[in-house]
C-alpha cells in the first residue's frame, strides 16, 4: 500500500481549509446559478399553468420528474456506503471521502424532495401529507424514510465537522471575515474536550448503524412505488435490492467523480492519492457487476417467459422504440466502465473519471428507462384518449426544471466546499499521528 | 316502462308537489309551508297528478319549483348509500359503439376535450378470435388498488361500493394512474375549460364536477343519479341497452327498459370480470359477446381514421 506523504499539522490544516473561489470558480458557480434559475422560471410557468406545460399525458403520468426524483434518492445512499458502511468496516482509506460522499448525500437527498413536490398537480396541498395522510400508501412511507435519512445525513455531517469548525474558528485571521459568524454559530460550543469526543464518537457511531437500514428503505421504498402496482415491468419482487444495487453503483460513481474534480481544483493529490482511485475503482466494479446481476434477474426471467403484457415491454426496450437508449444505459452505465476499472490501467484517475461519469449519466438515463416505458404499455390498448398521450418526450419545461435540480445538487456541493473543509483536516491530522504511532 | 330519463323527473317533480298537497291539509293553506301568507292566488291554474293518481288542480301561484333533489355534502358523499351495493353488467352482445355512452358520461361531467371517463375498445383477444367492441367504466373495484395507494384518503370506497375522487383533498401525485390497471382515470393536466358559471362551483365529490386543475377524474357511477333513484347517464344514454345497473343486495340489474336477476342473468350468460387475476374484484361484469345484436364491422362507422389509434 502506497503510503501517505507526512505532512505537519499545519501543512494539512492550511491546505485543507476552503478556499475562495477562483476564476474558475466563478465561472462554473455562475453557471450553475443561471441553469437554476431557468429552471425556477420554468417552474413558476408550471405553477401557473399547470403540468400542462409538461408532456406528460394520461398514460405517461409519470415522467422525467419521477425518474429524476429516483436518480436523486439512488444517488444520495451513497452517504451511507462510505461513511457508514466504511466505518463499521473499518476501512481505513475513507477519510478523504467520507465528507464527499456526506454532502453528496445530503444535496441529493434534499432535491429528491423538491422535485417530487415539483411533480404535484397540487403543491400547495403538500400539507395534506401530514394532516390527511393514510399510513397504508407507500408515498407515505417515502415521506416518512426519506425524512428520516434526510435529518440523519444532515447530523452526520454535522457532528464529523464539528472538530473542524473549531479549527476554522482558529483560523480566524486566515479565513477572514466572510463565514465566521456562521462557524461560531454553528460550533461554538464545541471544545473538544475528552468527554465531548466521547460523546461524538459513540453518536457517530450510532448514526452510522442507524443509516444503513434507513439507507436502505429509501430506495426499497421508492422502489416501491413501482413495484406495488401491477404493471410489467415494474411487477417484481426483485425491484428493492435491483434498485439498491443500483444505488450504490451510482453513488460510488458519483463519489468518484467528486473525487476527481476536488483533487483536481484544490490541489488535493496528497490527500486523495492513486491508491484512493484504485481503491473506489474495485469497488465500482464489484458494484457495476452485481447491478448488472439484477439486470439479468430484472429483463432475462420476463423476456425467458415474454407473458403477453411483459412482451410488449421488453420487446420496445430490446429492439424497440427504446432500444437505443437501454443499450446506451446497460453499455455506458455498466459494461463499459467494468471493462475500464477491471483492469489495473482504468483505476488511475483519468480513466476513473471517464468510468464514474459514464457510470453517473448511464444511471440518469436507467432510471427513465425503468419509468417511461412502463407507462406506455398499459394492459388494455392505448385508445380513445388524445393521440399525443401515446408517446412522450419531455418538454423543455420539464428539461429546465430537472437540468435546474442537477444544477441545484452541484450548486450545494459547490457552496459546501467553498464554505467547509471538502476533506476532514481533524481526522486527517489524527489518522497520520494514528499511522506514526502504530509504526 | 318508462325509459325516458326527462319525463321520469317530471313525473317525479309532480308526484312531490302533490304530495306535498295531500300532506299538508290540516292546515288553512295548504302551501303555507311553501309560499307564505303572501301569496295571492292569480287564478290560472295549473293541473296535477295526485298519488291517488287523480288529476287535481292547484293555482299557479302556489306553485314554486322544488329543488331537484338537495346535493350532498362531500362529507356526506363519502359515506354513500347504506345497504346498497352497486353493480354494473355490460353486455357486449349489444355494443355497436355508437359511443353514445360516451358523449353522454362527458357531457355530464365536463370531461375534457379528447380525454374520456368510458372508453370502448376494439378488442381482439387472439389472431383467429373474434373482435368485439368493450367499453369500460370505473369497475369500482371491491379491492380498489387506486385507494389503496392514495396517500391522503382523496380517493375513497364508499358503502355502496363506489369509488370516488375528492378533488379538494387530491395532491396530484398521480400514483392511483399507475396503480389502476384499467386505465380509467384521467388527470386535469392544465386548467379545465369550462363555462364560466361551472368553473366557479365548488368541488362536488357526488358529481365528480366540476373537474379541477392538478387533480384526477373517473367514472364515477353517477351516484347523485343513484341517490335520486335513477340510473347513471351511460346506462341510459345507450340505445341498445348495453348497459345494466342495480343494487346487488336487491339482486337486480336494469338498462331502463330491461330488468332482470343479476344472479341469473350473470349465471345464464356466463358473466365475467376484467383482470380477474389481478384480485381487484371489479364491480363491473361483462356479458361474453356471443349471438351479437351487430357486427363488429358496424361500429367502425364510428371510428375516426387510423390516427386515433396507438
Amino acid at each position: 500500500m502506497e503510503k501517505l506523504q507526512k505532512f505537519s499539522p499545519e501543512k494539512i490544516t492550511s491546505d485543507l481549509l476552503p478556499q475562495k473561489f477562483g476564476r474558475r470558480g466563478m465561472i462554473w458557480t455562475t453557471i450553475l446559478v443561471v441553469i437554476c434559475c431557468i429552471g425556477a422560471f420554468a417552474y413558476i410557468k408550471q405553477l401557473r399553468e399547470g403540468l400542462v406545460v409538461t408532456n406528460m399525458g394520461d398514460y405517461v403520468s409519470w415522467g422525467i420528474y419521477i425518474s429524476n426524483f429516483v436518480f436523486f434518492v439512488a444517488i444520495s445512499l451513497v452517504g451511507s456506503l462510505i461513511t457508514a458502511i466504511f466505518r463499521l468496516a473499518n476501512v481505513p482509506w475513507r477519510t478523504p471521502l467520507t465528507r464527499i460522499s456526506e454532502i453528496i448525500a445530503v444535496s441529493a437527498i434534499t432535491f429528491a424532495s423538491l422535485i417530487i413536490i415539483v411533480d404535484m398537480g397540487r403543491p400547495e396541498r403538500l400539507v395534506y401529507l401530514f394532516t390527511h395522510g393514510r399510513i397504508q400508501s407507500p408515498i407515505m412511507w417515502d415521506v416518512i424514510v426519506i425524512s428520516t435519512y434526510f435529518c440523519i445525513s444532515l447530523l452526520l455531517l454535522y457532528i464529523t465537522l464539528l472538530p473542524d469548525i473549531k479549527m476554522m474558528i482558529a483560523a480566524k485571521d486566515k479565513l477572514g471575515k466572510p463565514f465566521s459568524k456562521l462557524y461560531r454559530w454553528l460550533g461554538t460550543f464545541w471544545k473538544g474536550t475528552a468527554a465531548q469526543e466521547k460523546i461524538r464518537n459513540k453518536s457517530i457511531t450510532i448514526i452510522c448503524i442507524v443509516t444503513i437500514p434507513v439507507a436502505f428503505c429509501i430506495h426499497t421504498v421508492t422502489s416501491w412505488l413501482f413495484a406495488t402496482t401491477y404493471r410489467p415491468g415494474w411487477d417484481s419482487t426483485n425491484f428493492g435490492a435491483y434498485f439498491v444495487s443500483g444505488a450504490f453503483l451510482v453513488g460510488a460513481g458519483a463519489v468518484v467523480v467528486a473525487m476527481y474534480v476536488f483533487r483536481r481544483v484544490y490541489k488535493l493529490e496528497h490527500y486523495i492519492t492513486e491508491m484512493h482511485f484504485d481503491k473506489m475503482g474495485k469497488i465500482l466494479v464489484m458494484l457495476a457487476l452485481l447491478y448488472l446481476y439484477f439486470n439479468v434477474n430484472e429483463y432475462l426471467v420476463p423476456a425467458f417467459k415474454m407473458r403477453k403484457p411483459e412482451e410488449a415491454h421488453l420487446t420496445g426496450l430490446f429492439a424497440g422504440e427504446f432500444a437505443p437508449l437501454f443499450w446506451f444505459a446497460i453499455l455506458v452505465g455498466m459494461i463499459i466502465p467494468i471493462l475500464i476499472v477491471v483492469f489495473p490501467k482504468g483505476r488511475k484517475p483519468n480513466a476513473m473519471f471517464v468510468a464514474g461519469v459514464m457510470v453517473v449519466v448511464g444511471a440518469w438515463f436507467k432510471r427513465y428507462l425503468i419509468v417511461t416505458p412502463t407507462l406506455l404499455q398499459p394492459f388494455l390498448p392505448k385508445y380513445d384518449a388524445p393521440a399525443r398521450y401515446s408517446h412522450y418526450f419531455p418538454s423543455w419545461e420539464e428539461w429546465a426544471i430537472t437540468a435546474g435540480s442537477l444544477a441545484g445538487v452541484l450548486l450545494i456541493i459547490t457552496f459546501f466546499a467553498r464554505v467547509f473543509p471538502i476533506i476532514s483536516i481533524y481526522k486527517t491530522i489524527t489518522d497520520q499521528n494514528e499511522t506514526e504511532q502504530s509504526s | 316502462m318508462e325509459n325516458n330519463s326527462t319525463s321520469r323527473r317530471k313525473f317525479l317533480t309532480a308526484g312531490i308537489l302533490a304530495g306535498a298537497a295531500v300532506g299538508c291539509s290540516s292546515k288553512k293553506n295548504p302551501f303555507d309551508s311553501y309560499a307564505g301568507d303572501d301569496v295571492k292566488a292569480s287564478g290560472e291554474t295549473v293541473k296535477l297528478l295526485s298519488v291517488d293518481g287523480e288529476i287535481i288542480e292547484v293555482d299557479k301561484a302556489f306553485l314554486k319549483p322544488v329543488p331537484h333533489m338537495p346535493s350532498v355534502s362531500n362529507d356526506e358523499a363519502r359515506k354513500g348509500i347504506a345497504g346498497k351495493k352497486f353493480v354494473m353488467v355490460i353486455d357486449l352482445s349489444r355494443c355497436k359503439n355508437l359511443k353514445k355512452c360516451q358523449s353522454a358520461c362527458n357531457h355530464a361531467h365536463h370531461v375534457q376535450e379528447g380525454q374520456n371517463w368510458i372508453k370502448i375498445y376494439p378488442m381482439q383477444d387472439a389472431e383467429m378470435t373474434a373482435p368485439y367492441w368493450q367499453p369500460t367504466t370505473c369497475m369500482h373495484c371491491d379491492e380498489p388498488p387506486c385507494v389503496k395507494v392514495c396517500p391522503v384518503d382523496a380517493t375513497f370506497k364508499r358503502q355502496d361500493g363506489i369509488v370516488l375522487i375528492d378533488s379538494d383533498r387530491c395532491i396530484g401525485c398521480r400514483f392511483c394512474m399507475a396503480a389502476c390497471p384499467y386505465s380509467t382515470r384521467v388527470f386535469n393536466w392544465g386548467k379545465p375549460d369550462l363555462p364560466e358559471d361551472v368553473a366557479n362551483q365548488d368541488y362536488n365529490a357526488e358529481t365528480s364536477t366540476p373537474p379541477k386543475k392538478g387533480t384526477v377524474s373517473k367514472c364515477d357511477f353517477c351516484p347523485d343519479m343513484t341517490r335520486m333513484g335513477m340510473l347513471p347517464h351511460c346506462v341510459s344514454a345507450c340505445p341498445n341497452g348495453v348497459y345494466f345497473f342495480g343494487d346487488m343486495y336487491e339482486d337486480s340489474v336494469t338498462n331502463g327498459s330491461e330488468t332482470f336477476r343479476f344472479s341469473d342473468l350473470v349465471k345464464d350468460k356466463a358473466g365475467y370480470r376484467l383482470m380477474e387475476d389481478l384480485g381487484t374484484k371489479p364491480s363491473v361484469y361483462y356479458l361474453p359477446p356471443v349471438n351479437r345484436n351487430f357486427k363488429f364491422e358496424d361500429g367502425l362507422t364510428k371510428e375516426e381514421p387510423a390516427e386515433k389509434k396507438s
